[in-house]
């Protein structure tokens, strides 16, 4: 456990300390948050959600912000791999689950504070709260998306030399992992071949517990959210701990 | 040279395959307890991979090696707790301080916080960092960060440290620092050091032993003196654009032990030098053949590994370019 702690005290202390990163990873889901919300409240209203189309998106654009900030925080071990530190942990005497866990656990845990700053700043865009324990319900649904898309980054950083391919994967992985999620609008009114196509993103689920939470509305029954999406995390972790094990340097 | 004769390591017929590229070759040596062993040989001569083999990061492909006593296939973990290493590269964390750094290496070897809060900021002190362990790393220099990483391979009491290319990149006078710390270390804390080099005075100044490898075999290994007093004599070199034809012409001289040509130079080891200096200028002067410089040395480290491979380190450097890119190669492929 100790070993674990370690790792995860480091993630999180490099995060506390970039604030450039803090501060830039929120800019793009404000954007969207301001841009679509703003320009699309007054025109756009989605059946059963009484907060306008600013208070449907805000999950999905929380969701978003946990989203990219965990993929990144899992792939960082390509930095650490090309700038050596990686082998300072290698060659201590701990095993990689330990090492691979800590990475998952710092990684969800500042993607899950990014996620929060998120939400708060939600708060003064007027989103109104449907009850106080909507709140943990969401940040559960926030932790299990950080953890398992930073164990996904850790198993895609496991097999990746160096950051050229960073860019394939911002655009082939995550953008579709998002733009499919429903974050942005409902499923339920979706073609049924694309409603489809939304159930196999496993990032629909964590957008409609988060929703389920705050709003007290969803279109998937929230038990679904968290069967799906526990089983998603437990499977990305095996992936990870997995790819991580064998990672050469 | 405080040693009891227990090998501190000990390595047989190891061996290291990448594909069809043998980077280590068969190689068998021992270390006694408080010595220090270097490895010379130019890059890609398998310094680095029999390194990253005994520290138990890369797998042998056949032979065995006891780091400690500990077997590094059996034993893994124990070998590990044993062991302190400087890579070649860097591997600190750039974004924490100097202290996080060495704390986060404490919490690894599970270093009680009561000890690492004595421990650091004394290993700060050895290599002269105390004043600075509070910045951030990235705001050190290539000497500092190199001392910075020596301290902190100290830090869980290593029995032997491996030290890969440890002055590699730096000024002199941080190389002279880095030495006096190395030595001083070995002597004051009795630890035994594995380093690689491809620097000869590096080799000469600081090993006790020190084992010539090239192209992955190790071709010959003793202390330093005897290498160079197995050349014996005087060496005299002779930079020339006719250096074959010099070459012809001074082999014919009876007192001419050995002649080398390598890369437009001629190496002559012969004895009492002063005395036949003059008679190699007169001959080549009259036979028309032009010397650009001449120089008359004591037999170096260069000159034994001139000696066994007809070359330089300097030149193998350059050739073995081309082998060391394969070896990242394969090291991907793997």
């Amino acid at each position: 456990m100790d070993i674990v702690y370690t790792i995860w005290l480091r993630n999180v202390k490099r995060y506390l300390r970039s604030k450039s990163r803090i501060i830039g990873s929120l800019g793009m889901p404000l954007f969207f948050l301001l841009t679509l919300g703003f320009g699309l409240n007054s025109v756009v209203s989605v059946p059963r959600f009484s907060q306008g189309y600013t208070g449907f998106i805000i999950p999905g654009i929380i969701a978003m912000s946990v989203l990219f900030s965990s993929i990144f925080a899992g792939i960082q071990i390509i930095w650490d791999k090309q700038f050596g530190f990686l082998k300072e942990t290698l060659v201590a005497p701990v095993s990689r689950l330990e090492i691979m866990i800590g990475q998952t656990l710092g990684g969800a845990t500042t993607a899950f504070i990014q996620g929060f700053i998120l939400l708060v700043l939600s708060l003064l865009f007027g989103l109104i709260l449907a009850r106080i324990s909507g709140f943990l319900i969401a940040f559960g649904f926030m932790l299990l998306i950080g953890l398992s898309f930073t164990a996904l980054g850790v198993a895609i950083a496991s097999k990746m030399e160096d950051m050229h391919g960073f860019q394939l994967i911002m655009n082939f992985l995550i953008f579709p992992i998002f733009g499919l999620s429903g974050a942005i609008f409902p499923i339920d009114s979706l073609p049924g071949w694309l409603k489809a196509i939304t159930m196999f993103d496993p990032l629909t689920y964590g957008v409609e517990g988060i929703r389920y939470g705050l709003l007290g509305v969803s279109h998937i029954n929230p038990l679904l959210s968290l069967v799906v999406l526990g089983g998603f995390t437990i499977a990305m972790i095996i992936l990870g701990a997995e790819l991580f094990r064998k990672i050469s340097i | 040279m405080n040693s009891n004769q227990t090998p501190a390591i000990q390595v047989e017929n190891l061996t290291r395959k990448f594909d069809d590229l043998v980077a280590v070759d068969n190689v068998s040596f021992s270390i006694n307890t408080g010595e220090i062993f270097g490895l010379l040989g130019p890059n890609g001569a398998g310094k680095t991979t029999t390194i990253s083999m005994l520290s138990t990061i890369l797998k042998a492909t056949s032979g065995m090696a006891l780091v400690n006593g500990f077997s590094i296939t059996k034993n893994q973990s124990e070998v590990r707790k044993s062991i302190g290493i400087v890579f070649q590269d860097q591997s600190l964390d750039e974004e924490l301080t100097a202290y996080e750094n060495m704390d986060f290496h404490g919490r690894l070897y599970r270093i009680p916080k009561v000890e690492r809060r004595e421990k650091i900021p004394d290993l700060l002190k050895l290599v002269g960092l105390e004043e600075r362990g509070k910045s951030l790393v990235k705001t050190f220099s290539g000497g500092m960060r190199r001392r910075l990483e020596i301290a902190r391979g100290l830090l869980h009491e290593p029995k032997i440290l491996f030290l890969d290319e440890p002055t590699l990149g730096l000024d002199p006078q941080t190389r002279n620092h880095l030495w006096e710390y190395i030595q001083r270390l070995n002597r004051d804390k009795n630890i035994t050091m594995i380093l690689t080099t491809h620097y000869m005075d590096e080799a000469d100044r600081l090993c006790d032993i020190v084992a010539i490898i090239d192209q992955g075999k190790i071709i010959t290994m003793d202390k330093p003196k005897n290498l160079k007093d197995s050349i014996g004599g005087d060496m005299i070199s002779i930079e020339s654009a006719d250096s074959s034809q010099i070459k012809s012409l001074v082999e014919s001289f009876s007192w001419v032990k050995s002649c080398k040509l390598h890369n437009g130079f001629v190496t002559i080891n012969l004895l009492n030098a002063e005395k036949h200096v003059a008679e190699i200028v007169n001959s080549t002067n009259k036979s028309g053949l032009f010397i650009q410089s001449i120089s008359i040395h004591k037999p170096t480290l260069e000159d034994v590994f001139l000696h066994y491979t007809g070359r330089t380190i300097r030149e193998e450097e350059t050739s073995s370019r081309d082998q060391m890119r394969l070896h990242r190669k394969m090291r991907r492929i793997r």
